[in-house]
């Protein structure tokens, strides 16, 4: 709590590091009024905030449920490999079962060309100034993908580890991919979307000796934050991990 | 920033329910592992509640704390953070609070009838 003004409500944290210049206390920033409280009626309204949100997930989840489809979500930093990851998988998956993709980016057509080079129906929904995909965006993609019953849709959300952890969209599960080169604290550092994982997909791990990650570590961070978690190490440029990743999306 | 949808969120919940009347207060409960974070919120709230009935309402915060449950031991215990490990060791624990996310109650700048 600020001892100037007792304001106590922040969470974001704002730490001084040993070795950094320290200083006794904190210049105080007045940024928000500190209000009297108002004295009117009382209206108790005692509602989820993203009750719309999981309503309308509700409502994909029971679309997609009525056609056989299962939709899986992929959520991961920018650059993680998601698209490359999705133009492999369908490439090898294609014979097995129809797959199709909703693509999700601030801007560009680019994931979504990308994808429809590999023969996959797709459809690109751009956020614009937002950081995720809400449930009504996909309710949006999926009546335009109409996807053929029985087949697996992959929604490629933006890529971003904070915002759409929270975003039920009706989903089947929610893959997280994450790469080796990223460092292998990032369970720790974005613990809420590891936290939601169905399954945690660490790919590039072609790249291991160059880069210092130990996937047990990584593994084990997953696993501090969502106890059971599988973690699946692959490479989308050399294969492997391919298989278990094919089998893991069949026996859904 | 995911605050930005999810304070656009209150003044649809909150209108709702109280439709054209003037909002003098809005009161939310964030729980600590919600992953939303109130000065955010806060920030977001002048932006979306202009001109709306919410313009001007002061906002106020419920922050429940994380709480688990050990599947192992069975101890409750309070979760400062999400990593879910609790003080036997065991990291089979289970969250029971500080995940909330809601609209408490509003407090109306004028008397008038409300359903």
């Amino acid at each position: 709590m600020c001892g100037t003004c007792g304001c106590g409500g922040s969470d974001v944290r704002v730490e001084v590091l040993a070795g950094a210049s320290q200083h006794g206390g904190h210049e105080h920033i007045a940024v928000h009024p500190h209000p009297s409280g108002p004295t009117g009626d009382v209206v108790e309204i005692e509602t989820a905030l993203l009750a719309k949100n999981d309503h309308l997930a509700a409502h994909n989840r029971a679309w997609l449920a009525e056609r056989g489809v299962v939709a899986v979500n992929l959520m991961s930093s920018p650059g993680s490999g998601k698209t490359s990851l999705l133009c492999r998988t369908i490439t090898e998956l294609g014979p097995l079962r129809p797959v199709a993709v909703v693509e999700g980016d601030q801007e560009t057509r680019l994931d979504a060309d990308r994808i429809r080079a590999t023969g996959a129906r797709v459809v690109q929904i751009n956020t614009g100034a937002g950081c995720h995909l809400d449930a009504a965006m996909l309710a949006r993609g999926l009546a335009e993908l109409r996807p053929a019953p029985g087949s697996l849709v992959f929604v490629e959300n933006v890529g971003n580890l904070v915002c759409p952890a929270l975003f039920d969209l009706g989903e089947a599960a929610r893959v997280v991919v994450v790469s080796v080169t990223e460092g292998e604290d990032k369970p720790l550092k974005y613990p809420t979307m590891f936290a939601l994982a169905d399954l945690v997909v660490v790919n590039k791990v072609d790249l291991l000796p160059y880069v210092d990650v130990r996937l047990d570590r990584l593994a084990e961070h997953c696993r501090s934050v969502n106890p059971g978690v599988r973690v699946l190490p692959l490479s989308v440029t050399t294969g492997e991990g391919m298989q278990p990743w094919r089998d893991w999306l069949v026996a859904r | 920033m995911h605050e930005l949808a999810i304070t656009q969120g209150v003044v649809d919940v909150v209108t709702a329910r109280t439709g054209d009347v003037p909002v003098a207060g809005v009161r939310l409960r964030v729980g600590r592992l919600s992953g939303v974070v109130p000065d955010a919120m806060r920030f977001c709230f002048e932006l979306v509640t202009a001109g709306t009935p919410l313009e001007g309402a002061a906002l106020e915060f419920e922050r429940p704390e994380g709480r688990a449950r050990c599947r192992t031991c069975g101890q409750d215990f309070v979760l400062r953070d999400p990593v879910l490990l609790c003080g036997c060791g065991s990291a089979d624990v289970e969250v029971v609070a500080g995940r909330e996310l809601s609209v408490v109650s509003v407090v109306l700048a004028e008397r008038r009838a409300v359903t």
